[in-house]
């Protein structure tokens, strides 16, 4: 029978999937990074340190998660940041003028999502493609944002809500737990629900996707409105960690946001990567810059390495891929 | 059959190429295993085999583009080396692929002299009168009458295909390989090819040609060399075999070339009704019904509709007017909606529109069918996998496990995980457009048998094909599409090749 001499033949594929396997590269390449550290630096391996790495990668990972669904559809979200300085001043302004930390939470990841959503109807009803769309939702965002602001500062916040951003609970900062939670609730969203399974299956052939039977636009539409909640729960993590807002914050989230993803294993012609990948992205972005603050290295070669390590970690992946085809 | 029967007596003493125990390996499969092949000045010589038997690989080691792990070649009785692309072309082989290599913004004259443009009096320029003079003066050759300033972008398959041969001519090819060349040509451009061919063996070139098609073997032929599973069975002349000989060398196996069909003597409920359907696409005023237990063929000539009428019926493309009525209730939008009211659509080009091809083989047998699997929303992949598990066996499909990428299956294969998906998703209408091109022939029958079982068990299907003996040896009935619309009804007694021809020509 030709069928099994030609079953013996193919290549099969080894027991650990592809994703698995980058995870692990990832997680090795970041132990690495600590190992260095703890030798070169005495402070590094302190409680305080390590925590501190860890808020600060949890900002990061908020809006790269969100954003991980969308290029796992081979799409682009360039409005985060600039969505999440608008949700930030919004929900600022509603809890100072309400004085209900409560209602500004809902209004600041209400006015992500929505602008999240307006990104989705650009890709699917208007057919733009998602790099442009979300690039001019970037100036727009911006500009009312500015508008909005006039210059001003909001300042001081209700001690309550700022224990969001920079309390503690048993030790470990808020911030690190809701990083957790979402690191969980992310996971499984992409890996353990159908709908997971079609964001997956559009990113690697979204034409196939259509006529496979999965409803294209209303998943993308679900996915941009996801990334743009994020961005709002970021907004309000920022917020209430800087217990203040200004126009120009979400300038330097939304390239750090992209190099987490990327870092992470997320392909942008989509259908490939992991939420928990982002996560691994966006903690060997905070070590290196962790690193090299307190190896006293000048800021200025911060975007310098960043840039490198985008570009290392997108090589090697593409590269091992190519191997395993 | 014994070989030594079918001894090979050459045309000429001295082969223009020769290849002597070629073999290729790559990681767990021997692509080639001593495999022996001579070109004769001036011959047409036929590559037979299944998908997946050597034919490509040996092609490209032909052309340069693999270097094979061992083996010689000889040119004229002379040693000679092929390592490189250059070297290939060098000895004067050309490959027409599949897939063309042209420029389509360029023109047709550009194309032809691709890298090799004749220099302007201006460094870095290009002497436009001289280029369009040379390109005219190699399609007169081939007798090809068009204006070589035309961009390629404009042209029709067939006539790519002529610039892709001009421009091989251009660089005196001596031997043309050329991959499936008909595949997607009408008759009429499959004609002209044939005329061409002639005309290139007169001027003593040799042609090397791949075929899935046993017409054109016999046809065109002046020998066959049979390959099957990376060695060559056999080499034999047309006048010496059967094509059911060539089928068995070609199998390993005895296959029935009559296509297996079990024809129901009632046909069951109405399951689709069409009336008056005309979509953006160009179709206009589209009456068909299916019912239970029928396969209901859909021909006529490439661009007639075929493909648009079924897109419509599956809801890809936006109806303009009319009505779809399936299973008793109209149907309109999008294709999630066709597909969860139990439409299946398995479309022509499986590579681009059926199948995500980095993905495993579950995750696409699963993807239409995750709202039926997991009505909680809760995917499991364990279940998913058991469930393409039973597939697989179900189907026999080839693949060392559920876990493999699809787009290393044979094109057999993906076509059954595409026919799959539909299973899994306990689809009612199956709509398969082309549903064996680019198959080999013992993966065509089973998919044949397969359709027949859906069928007999209570579905329907709507089968688009070119290959007007499979419409004949397997369908109830047919409609005949011409221009976007649909000529004519063939009952099964009146379904016959002539038949389809005749109403779905074009009056002149």
């Amino acid at each position: 029978m030709t069928d099994i001499s030609k079953e013996a033949m193919m290549p099969s594929r080894s027991f650990l999937s592809q994703d698995a396997i980058q995870v692990f590269y990832r997680l090795l390449a970041a132990l690495l990074i600590c190992a260095v550290l703890a030798v070169l630096s005495d402070s590094f391996l302190s409680l305080g340190n390590i925590l501190n790495v860890l808020r600060q990668a949890s900002l990061t990972f908020f809006i790269a998660s969100g954003l991980t669904l969308v290029v796992l559809t081979a799409g682009l979200d360039l409005s985060v940041g600039a969505n999440v300085a608008l949700s930030a001043c919004i929900a600022g302004t509603v809890i100072h003028k309400t004085g209900s930390p409560a209602l500004g939470i809902l209004t600041g990841l209400a006015c992500g999502g929505i602008v999240g959503l307006l990104n989705g109807i650009m890709v699917t009803a208007l057919r733009i493609p998602s790099f442009i769309a979300t690039y001019g939702m970037l100036w727009v965002l911006n500009g009312l944002t500015y508008w909005y602001m006039a210059g001003e500062t909001l300042h001081g916040f209700p001690a309550g809500f700022r224990q969001i951003g920079s309390g503690y609970l048993f030790g470990l900062p808020i911030p690190v737990y809701l990083l957790l939670v979402f690191l969980g609730i992310g996971t499984l969203f992409a890996q353990r629900t159908i709908w997971g399974q079609e964001i997956y299956a559009i990113g690697a052939n979204p034409v196939a996707a259509r006529l496979s039977g999965i409803p294209v636009a209303r998943r993308l539409l679900l996915v941009y409105a996801v990334s743009g909640t994020m961005a709002g729960l970021a907004s309000i993590i920022f917020l209430s960690r800087l217990n203040s807002a200004e126009a120009d914050i979400g300038e330097s989230l939304t390239l750090p946001a992209i190099a987490a993803v990327l870092i992470g294993g997320t392909s942008l012609f989509g259908g490939v990567g992991t939420v928990f990948g982002t996560f691994i992205g966006a903690l060997i972005l905070t070590l290196v810059l962790n690193g090299m603050n307190l190896l006293s290295v000048s800021a200025n070669w911060q975007p310098l390495v960043t840039g490198i390590i985008v570009i290392l970690a997108v090589w090697l992946d593409m590269k091992t891929r190519r191997r395993a085809q | 059959m014994s070989s030594a029967a079918l001894a090979i007596e050459p045309a000429s003493p001295t082969p223009l190429l020769e290849l002597r125990g070629i073999s290729k390996e790559f990681p767990g499969v021997k692509a080639l295993d001593d495999v022996s092949f001579a070109v004769f000045p001036g011959e047409v010589h036929m590559l037979l085999g299944e998908n997946g038997a050597g034919k490509s690989s040996l092609m490209k080691v032909l052309c340069g583009a693999y270097r094979a792990d061992a083996g010689e070649f000889y040119y004229k009785g002379d040693k000679v080396a092929i390592s490189s692309t250059a070297d290939a072309q060098k000895l004067g082989i050309a490959v027409i692929f599949q897939e063309f290599s042209l420029v389509p913004h360029l023109d047709i004259a550009q194309n032809i002299f691709l890298g090799r443009e004749p220099k302007g009096r201006i460094p870095g320029t290009i002497d436009r009168r001289k280029i369009l003079a040379d390109a005219r003066r190699v399609l007169g050759t081939i007798g090809f009458e068009i204006d070589p300033s035309t961009t390629v972008d404009k042209l029709g398959v067939a006539q790519q295909q002529m610039v892709e041969i001009a421009k091989a001519i251009s660089q005196n090819a001596r031997i043309l390989v050329m991959d499936e060349p008909t595949a997607a040509l009408s008759d009429r451009e499959t004609e002209l090819l044939f005329a061409l061919i002639a005309r290139l063996k007169a001027d003593g070139v040799s042609i090397v040609y791949i075929s899935h098609r046993m017409a054109e073997v016999f046809a065109l032929g002046d020998r066959i060399t049979v390959m099957r599973d990376g060695r060559r069975i056999d080499g034999v002349r047309p006048p010496d075999v059967t094509p059911d000989q060539l089928v068995r060398m070609m199998v390993g196996r005895n296959v029935d070339m009559t296509y297996p069909r079990n024809f129901a003597d009632q046909p069951g409920e109405l399951l689709l009704e069409v009336k008056g359907l005309s979509s953006s696409t160009g179709i206009s005023d589209i009456n068909i019904e299916v019912r239970r237990g029928e396969i209901v063929g859909l021909c006529g000539l490439v661009g007639s509709g075929r493909s648009e009428v079924a897109r419509a019926i599956f809801g890809a493309d936006a109806v303009t007017s009319g009505e779809i009525i399936f299973d008793g209730k109209a149907i309109s939008g999008e294709p999630d909606l066709a597909a969860r009211r139990g439409i299946a659509l398995i479309p022509e080009s499986r590579k681009s529109e059926g199948l995500a091809l980095l993905r495993s083989v579950s995750d696409n047998l699963v993807v239409s069918a995750l709202r039926k699997l997991f009505p909680s929303g809760l995917f499991d992949q364990r279940s998913a996998q058991r469930t393409s598990d039973g597939l697989i066996r179900q189907l026999r499909i080839a693949t060392p496990s559920a876990r493999q990428t699809v787009g290393l299956l044979s094109g057999g294969n993906q076509q059954k995980v595409v026919i799959g998906k539909w299973l899994a998703a306990g689809s009612k209408l199956f709509i398969f457009d082309e549903p064996t091109r680019g198959i080999d022939i013992g993966a065509k029958s089973e998919i044949f048998a397969l359709i027949d079982r859906l069928v007999a068990e209570g579905a329907a299907a709507l089968m688009i094909s070119s290959e007007q003996v499979e419409i004949c040896h397997v369908c109830d009935r047919a409609y005949v599409m011409r221009e976007g619309r649909i000529a004519g009804h063939l009952t099964r007694s009146e379904l016959t090749e002539e038949n389809i021809v005749r109403l779905g020509m074009h009056h002149a």
